[in-house]
């Protein structure tokens, strides 16, 4: 059965050997790849499950310090929500020149989705920094390491999408969309959007549960 | 695994769904954009009733969905199935990763001795 999936791509030889030509991989930008791409997602969406379940436990454990309604700004919160829909929006009209063959339009949408990326994690600094100051620390209480090891993990992935998203926007510079940058902006596609739904989960039930308990 | 999807198609991807249609992209801007305003709303007004509370999970619940199918494009068709085999697989871990660690941790804290607050500040 291997051998017949292994053969099937090619199709011509009879040897059973496997030709990759240049143009092999333009049939399906990404195939495998983006399956194995969502499964590494999932297990991304486990670490999450399993912060959201610490978080869970612990966030009522202010061991004296202060609770979330103290500490919780909304209006930044909102703030940053707003940022990182309006990015994961932006991403998606990305998708939408890439499908037209628009190298410069996917450039162009690509750099505005990062620059609505690193202003996310830009507020999120700014938070962390005036909680930090106010003395919620992540070492105050278990509540408070539960939310940093949360929040920030999130933050981490966006930082790295961040990355992410200007190696590609150079390689898109210098190569435009050549089957493997298709797949490539497939996958950040992904990973970025899977970012705003975690997102969705933070802001629920951090943030809004926090501030109304 | 389906071969279909794996036969020469061209500029693959737009037909199997991965990057949506523009219709898909704009119906998933307003309901994300609809979801995420009202349980802001209703949370900044300042309610804390269990109802209010109740809406804004399940709004989250709608919102999730809403970002899985127009966003990510997962649906029982994309890819032979495998993502959403695998998406729902996650979302069952993901429940009972959270729904039982609460619940079992909640027990444990019944069963331990009760501390004030005077004590847990002189901790």
């Amino acid at each position: 059965m291997s051998a017949d999936l292994i053969s099937k791509p090619t199709g011509k030889n009879a040897s059973g050997r496997v030709y990759h030509r240049p143009e092999d991989d333009h049939h399906h930008a990404g195939g495998a790849t983006m399956v194995g791409f969502f499964i590494y997602l999932m297990s991304d969406a486990l670490i999450f499950a399993s912060l959201f379940a610490a978080y869970g436990v612990l966030s009522r454990n202010y061991a004296g310090g202060p609770s979330p309604r103290e500490i919780f700004e909304l209006p930044l919160v909102a703030l940053n929500t707003g940022l990182l829909l309006a990015s994961s929006i932006t991403f998606g009209i990305g998708m939408q020149a890439m499908v037209a063959g628009n190298v410069r339009g996917v450039i162009r949408w690509l750099i505005i989705t990062g620059i609505l990326g690193a202003a996310f994690v830009g507020v999120e600094l700014h938070e962390f920094s005036g909680l930090i100051a106010e003395g919620a620390t992540p070492q105050r209480s278990g509540f408070l390491s539960a939310f940093f090891t949360l929040v920030a993990t999130h933050g981490t992935h966006v930082t790295f999408g961040i990355i992410w998203l200007v190696t590609l926007v150079f390689q898109l510079n210098k190569r435009g969309l050549t089957p493997d940058n298709t797949r490539r902006i497939l996958c950040l596609s992904m990973f970025w959007h899977f970012l705003d739904i975690i997102w969705i989960g933070v802001f629920t039930f951090v943030y809004l549960f926090g501030a109304m308990r | 695994m389906s071969t279909s999807h794996h036969t020469p198609a061209g500029h693959g991807g737009a037909e199997h769904g991965n990057h949506g249609s523009k219709s898909s992209l704009w119906i998933g801007s307003i309901l994300s954009i609809v979801l995420t305003v009202i349980p802001f709303w209703l949370a900044m007004s300042g309610a804390t009733s269990a109802a209010a509370i109740s809406a804004i999970f399940i709004l989250a619940m709608v919102q999730i969905a809403v970002h899985v199918r127009y966003f990510l494009h997962i649906d029982s068709s994309t890819e032979g199935g495998w993502t959403f085999l695998a998406f729902i697989f996650t979302a069952i871990i993901v429940v009972i990763t959270i729904i039982g660690s609460i619940w079992v941790m909640y027990h444990l804290n019944l069963n331990m001795m009760p501390m004030s607050i005077d004590e847990m500040r002189q901790m």
